[in-house]
């Protein structure tokens, strides 16, 4: 395979899977809006800056409202994590690495492209917003289907994987940071409605509102919701979780291969942290700098990986 | 009844008070279908015209989510468009097409035979029938080239030779596309689409295969592997990239033939090899089908701002370490100042007249052929020599005396870089429109695969339809569309 090739699909499930959480980012600021009295145009900056684009819309629009933030979020040709903007990468690589892909998933990436080009040709109107998102996401999910119903499993399967759950990982710990000190034991009083409120719409966006009643008790709590999405790895969310993907795949393409480079040691080494790791010890030596460092070692990983793969050189 | 209704806006019969518009493949003059399109007309009668509408809709979004799109040049906002695609087969009987198909061999052999020649001795110049300096002052001759053998003898592996009809036994050829043509995956997918549509259809009628041609390709690809490769030969497709106008078909064929596709930043020269870099490092390739032009190809021999070659593949060719396919250099032999001499070219190599006929041409460089031109602009089609895609042309009948006026001085101030042709009346097939079905000029592309040991015409190939009436333009670029295009057997 060629290193543009696998590339280009690390790169397609990149930005398919950032579309859709930032669909899901999106998502959750709505529900917010809807069950909160008073200015909302605050949680909206928290959702810029989970997303990783405040400054970038700052720039743009300057003050922060519901209304700039929704439609710089799902569709400014500016801001490249828009979801138009990540669907118009994702199918950009998609067209590049064609002859990679099945006819299905290939399909379902196109027309996941013809229709939300045409949703998002101009700002969505509030009253649409739901049907638009739903789209979005269902979309996504019809790729991810077509993917997973027909594709070989061979390093092709394994770089797309790959990428997959290196951007899931990246958009799960930003999420977790933007919000860390709703989910510091000094500043929360459990059980008071703000924080209950906070903590809900962490869990809403990455859709594990209801998940969470299943495994923990129906009370929010702090340690649990981090231990949820950092350190449960059953959750298809969580940074465990992904690791637990990503190591895999990559021992795929070592034994394929019969080869290893340093991110397959990075990558170990990063899920043998999670899995050890107490959620306890985590919020001790400080839930910020633990995700400080995850998303840098994540990042780290992705040009490990770009690298001994030849993915440009 | 029934049938004198469908047809309403197809029939030259005498009540019809129709005169037709040009020679028509389906009907005679006598309103009865010709015997290659008895059985389709019997089935098209019994149809719903509703229903056909439908189907022609079905058609388009199968194109259109599939992502059979082409790019228009300099349309910014509309990059990716569908050519339009016609339901109503076109349809060639066994017998024209053998006919066509021994001209068609007999042309691209002499074509290789001249550019052979003209890389080697130059007899033909030497003998006198061509001039040396259309040859040595035209942009497409590479010097490179000269004294260099392509593996296999073989300079053109794909042509696609562009023939018009204008009667029952009157065909011309109108271009030898000698250099990359493209199209090949809209006969393929246009066959596709039918038999999805109209599986019926093809159980009535035989038709000849076209579903082979990337197998064939492939195959004839890798039998002229270079000397310098030893065991079974890697095959390559090399694009521009994704926003390159035919990228689509550059995918298709790479996917169909189950052959990388790859792009110049892929590829590097390394130890006298043209070498791809794969997840597992470099490794070889032996045969090249480039979608690049000659210009593109090496920056180290030709174009140096070109970041779409591989610098240093020219050295690997001609050390004999890769096989370029198309060879480079054949623009030589599908220039439209050379093909005015394509029937002494023909006669030169194989030792007899031509089969198919070159249009009549006036060279516009010679000075009765200009003032003959200048005076008949209103008959004429005139075209710049190394234009293509239906830019830069004069359609006389139909410009309008300004158009006509303006195309004059560009022509007085620059002769040599256009030639003319007579209007021809391009024959006419129908075509499924609103009210039924109505005449459309058309042309005809096959396309011809060359080894050292045969050349293989795919029965049929594209057949380009001008969808506005009366047009005798059937670029894609220029609002034409495509049909598929049936060869039946006996």
């Amino acid at each position: 395979m060629l290193g543009r090739t696998a590339n280009g699909l690390y790169w397609m499930f990149r930005y398919i899977e950032r579309a859709e959480n930032i669909a899901r980012l999106v998502d959750a600021g709505l529900r917010v809006s809807l069950t909160r009295t008073g200015s909302t145009d605050e949680d909206w900056d928290g959702v810029l800056q989970s997303a990783g684009v405040r400054d970038e819309y700052v720039e743009l629009h300057g003050k922060v409202t519901t209304a700039n933030a929704i439609d710089y979020l799902l569709r400014e040709k500016t801001n490249p994590s828009s979801v138009m903007s990540c669907i118009d990468s994702g199918r950009n690589n998609a067209r590049m690495v064609r002859t990679a892909l099945t006819r299905e998933t290939w399909e379902a990436t196109n027309e996941c492209w013809i229709e939300l080009k045409q949703l998002l040709e101009k700002r969505v109107k509030p009253a649409d917003l739901p049907a638009v998102i739903d789209t979005i996401k269902r979309r996504a999910g019809l790729i991810r289907g077509a993917f997973h119903g027909s594709m070989l499993r061979n390093d092709l399967y394994n770089f797309s994987r790959i990428g997959t759950f290196i951007e899931r990982a990246d958009n799960t710990s930003r999420i977790l940071d933007v919000k860390y000190y709703v989910l510091l034991p000094a500043v929360s009083q459990v059980g008071s409605s703000l924080d209950n409120f906070q903590w809900e719409s962490i869990l809403r966006s990455v859709s594990a509102h209801r998940s969470y009643g299943w495994v923990y008790d129906a009370e929010y709590r702090p340690s649990n919701i981090a231990d949820f999405l950092i350190l449960n790895r059953r959750m298809p969310r969580s940074l465990a979780y992904c690791y637990e993907k990503i190591v895999s795949n990559l021992r795929y393409l070592a034994e394929d291969y019969g080869e290893r480079h340093s991110a397959h040691d990075t990558a170990d080494s990063i899920r043998t942290m999670l899995k050890r790791g107490e959620i306890g010890d985590v919020m001790d030596q400080g839930l910020h700098e633990f995700l400080k460092d995850f998303i840098s070692r994540n990042n780290q990983l992705s040009v490990e990986i770009s690298e001994g793969y030849r993915f440009y050189r | 009844m029934v049938l004198a209704m469908l047809f309403a806006l197809y029939s030259y019969g005498p009540k019809s008070g129709n005169a037709p518009l040009a020679f028509d493949e389906m009907l005679t003059a006598e309103d009865l279908p010709r015997p290659p399109y008895k059985t389709y007309q019997e089935w098209y009668a019994a149809q719903d015209p509703a229903h056909l509408i439908q189907k022609s809709q079905d058609a388009e979004s199968i194109f259109r989510k599939t992502g059979i799109t082409f790019a228009v040049y300099g349309h910014a906002d509309s990059s990716e468009k569908l050519i339009p695609f016609d339901i109503i087969p076109r349809i060639i009987s066994a017998r024209e097409w053998r006919k066509l198909a021994q001209g068609i061999e007999q042309r691209v052999l002499a074509l290789n035979a001249f550019l052979d020649d003209i890389y080697h001795k130059q007899e033909i110049i030497r003998a006198g029938r061509i001039p040396r300096e259309l040859i040595e002052k035209n942009e497409a001759f590479l010097p490179e080239m000269i004294g260099f053998k392509p593996p296999g003898g073989v300079y053109t592996h794909i042509v696609g030779t562009d023939i018009v009809r204008t009667g029952e036994d009157q065909f011309y050829v109108l271009e030898d596309n000698a250099r990359t043509p493209s199209g090949v995956s809209y006969m393929l997918e246009n066959r596709e689409t039918m038999m999805q549509m109209f599986p019926e259809l093809f159980a009535m009628n035989k038709v000849q295969r076209v579903e082979d041609y990337p197998y064939l390709l492939r195959q004839s690809l890798a039998s002229l592997a270079p000397p310098g490769c030893k065991g079974k030969p890697r095959v390559a497709v090399l694009t521009p990239g994704i926003y390159n106008s035919a990228y689509y078909e550059h995918s298709f064929l790479a996917d169909t033939m189950g052959v990388e596709l790859v792009e110049g930043s892929d590829l590097r020269v390394i130890d006298g090899k043209v070498k791809m870099r794969t997840t597992r490092g470099y490794e070889a390739i032996d045969v090249l089908y480039r979608r690049v032009d000659d210009d593109f190809l090496d920056p180290l021999t030709f174009r140096p701002d070109s970041a779409l070659g591989i610098p240093g593949i020219m050295d690997v060719y001609r050390s004999g370490n890769i096989t370029i396919a198309n060879a480079p250099g054949t623009g030589i032999s599908d220039d439209k100042a050379i093909y005015s001499y394509m029937p002494e070219i023909v006669e030169f190599y194989t030792g007899r007249k031509p089969l198919l006929e070159n249009v009549p041409t006036w060279r516009c460089s010679e000075p009765d052929s200009l003032k003959y031109v200048l005076e008949h602009l209103e008959e004429l089609v005139v075209k710049e020599v190394h234009g293509s895609g239906g830019y830069g042309m004069l359609v006389g009948p139909t410009a309008s005396k300004k158009e006509r006026a303006d195309f004059a001085e560009k022509l007085s101030a620059r002769p040599s870089n256009y030639i003319a042709q007579p209007t021809l009346s391009l024959s006419t097939v129908p075509i499924l429109v609103n009210k039924g079905i109505a005449p459309r000029h058309v042309d005809l592309r096959p396309y011809v695969l060359v080894s050292d040991k045969e050349v293989k015409i795919i029965p049929g190939g594209l057949t380009r339809v001008a969808l506005k009436k009366g047009s005798l333009v059937v670029n894609s670029s220029q609002g034409g569309g495509t049909k598929d295009t049936w060869v039946l057997e006996d």
